[in-house]
């Protein structure tokens, strides 16, 4: 049984369909990437998991609890972190504060306190303006405190929304890298990308969507020698 | 000496003020809505303590906290059964339903106490001090400023020390990326009309003990000028509502004693329209950032 199952997913904004029954699958371990262009919901699939968005049919399911019909808020508590889409961390307050409330769930001091910093190690730039407001960040280091907010609620897998959005080109290198790194260390990820090339040159497997449905999946090395996916996302 | 007289008498107004106020911003800052019935809320607890003193004969601890518990439940289940259901309406939906729960609760009042105006027994029984012949300040005064400091500096520890009140900063700046965080909106939402109301309780007590009469539109105009107060502080913000509310207190007492007692609410509103030309976010409002 794969750690994230989901199985005929449907999402409508009103009249509109925008998740047309979908299915896939995240193994533990591993890291998978949703690629596709702009409004195929690949952001819609990702709020639905979280809560954010209520589905309309089918399941999902984590370790085996249908997250559907379970309240948002607790679904962080199971071992599920999300870094979302322009990153929304919460400007008003100091980088320390975000960080805390990426723990906001958890009960224990020690590992809170580990875990912070294992994220200082990981960001060394973040425990330099710990008490800075986040919203005085550059737009890399404020992806790096959404990246290590999530960590802080010591997930089993992770979210991640468009994490290259908005970076210049070594940075976007710099951030794949810490996915990657983050993954080896044991943390399953589910990747959102319109950055296709460099999404599948970390992933283990990919799904490609098209306006709310999958038309391909496969193990990354496999979608990216595929001509038609390099036409349409890898510009080759 | 009288110009410090007026002075202080317009702090203390002003705390009144800010009290109220502080319900206000926290309300619009976490839910994104303008509780137009917190006012009344402040006429309720005035009416709670008020029964519980004369009528029940209880003491006076016992009838503020009596006041306060029924003040707490009635926000808690106003935002359940009015707001809630409308938490994806379109604000002006959700501004009309606060004006119905507005007068819904004053003629409830009406109906209960009737409309002619009742004696209310101030809760302080310190006697005026007397600084010189001239400058005396009363009990009810001094009680206002410290029982406002004291709530002041406790909220203010509250929002920046506990998990609870980070949570409402979190949910106030951006609900969706509070919910990832794993904080429970609803209940938070409900926390923050709980505080808002028991400080509406507080408030009523204060204003009923400083201008000793209770109706039930006692609420209306102290409530109309803590949500001036909230918006000249900038709304939203909790230092802003302090700030608004004692100034505006101070504003008021000063130009009713100098300029006009007539006068002294049209001074009020326009210090509101020049605020609003000048600074629309007001004094320590935050800029609108535009989300990218």
């Amino acid at each position: 049984m794969a750690m994230l199952q989901i199985e005929n997913l449907e999402v409508s904004y009103g009249m509109i369909r925008a998740i047309k029954g979908i299915s896939f699958e995240v193994n533990e371990g591993e890291i998978v990437t949703l690629i596709g262009a702009n409004g195929a919901g690949k952001t819609t699939i990702l709020h639905t998991i979280t809560g954010l968005v209520a589905a309309k049919a089918g399941s999902i399911q984590f370790e085996g609890k249908e997250l559907t019909k379970t309240p948002p808020h607790k679904i962080v508590a199971m071992g599920m972190a999300h870094v979302p889409e322009g990153r929304r961390v919460f400007s008003q307050l100091s980088v320390l504060k975000n960080l805390q409330l990426g723990a906001y769930t958890r009960k224990d001091r020690d590992g809170i306190q580990k875990d912070l910093e294992m994220v200082y190690q990981r960001f060394p730039r973040l425990e330099e303006r710990k008490n800075q407001l986040a919203g005085t960040l550059s737009g890399g280091e404020q992806q790096m405190l959404a990246m290590g907010r999530a960590l802080m609620s010591h997930p089993k897998i992770i979210l991640m929304d468009e994490p290259s959005m908005g970076l210049s080109p070594i940075l976007v290198s710099e951030i794949f890298d810490i996915i990657k790194s983050i993954n080896e260390a044991g943390t399953t990820v589910l990747l959102v990308e319109q950055n296709a090339k460099k999404a599948l040159s970390i992933a283990h497997r990919g799904y490609v969507l098209e306006t709310g449905k999958i038309v391909l999946s496969g193990p990354a090395q496999e979608l990216m020698d595929n001509d038609s996916i390099k036409k349409a996302y890898l510009g080759e | 000496m009288s110009f410090i007289s007026f002075l202080i008498s317009g702090i203390s107004l002003g705390s009144i003020y800010a009290l109220i106020a502080l319900g206000y911003t926290m309300v619009y800052g976490i839910a994104k809505m303008l509780n137009f019935a917190h006012g009344d809320v402040i006429m309720v607890g005035g009416f709670v303590v008020f029964t519980a003193m004369s009528t029940m004969q209880q003491p006076v601890w016992l009838s503020i906290l009596m006041g306060m518990v029924v003040c707490t439940v009635l926000g808690v289940t106003i935002e359940k059964i009015a707001y809630k259901p409308l938490r994806n309406a379109s604000p002006l939906s959700v501004l009309i339903t606060a004006i119905g729960v507005s007068y819904l609760l004053q003629n409830l009042a009406l109906l209960i106490f009737g409309s002619s105006s009742q004696t209310f027994q101030s809760v302080v029984s310190l006697p005026p001090i007397r600084i010189t012949e001239t400058l005396v300040i009363t009990g009810e005064t001094i009680v206002t400023i410290i029982t406002t400091v004291v709530i002041m500096v406790g909220l203010t520890l509250f929002i920046n020390r506990t998990k609870p009140g980070q949570a409402m900063l979190a949910v106030s700046e951006d609900r969706g990326a509070a919910q990832l965080m794993g904080v429970n909106v609803n209940g938070t939402i409900s926390l923050t009309f709980a505080i808002g109301s028991a400080l509406a309780a507080v408030a009523g007590v204060l204003l009923c003990s400083m201008y000793p009469q209770i109706n039930a539109y006692t609420g209306q105009m102290p409530g109309i000028k803590a949500f001036i107060a909230a918006v000249f502080g900038g709304i939203g913000s909790i230092p802003g509502a302090m700030i608004g509310g004692v100034l505006l207190g101070i504003i008021e007492n000063l130009s009713r004693a100098y300029i006009s007692s007539q006068l002294s609410d049209a001074i009020v509103f326009a210090v509101l329209i020049l605020m609003l030309l000048i600074k629309p976010t007001g004094i320590l409002g935050r800029k609108l950032n535009e989300k990218v």
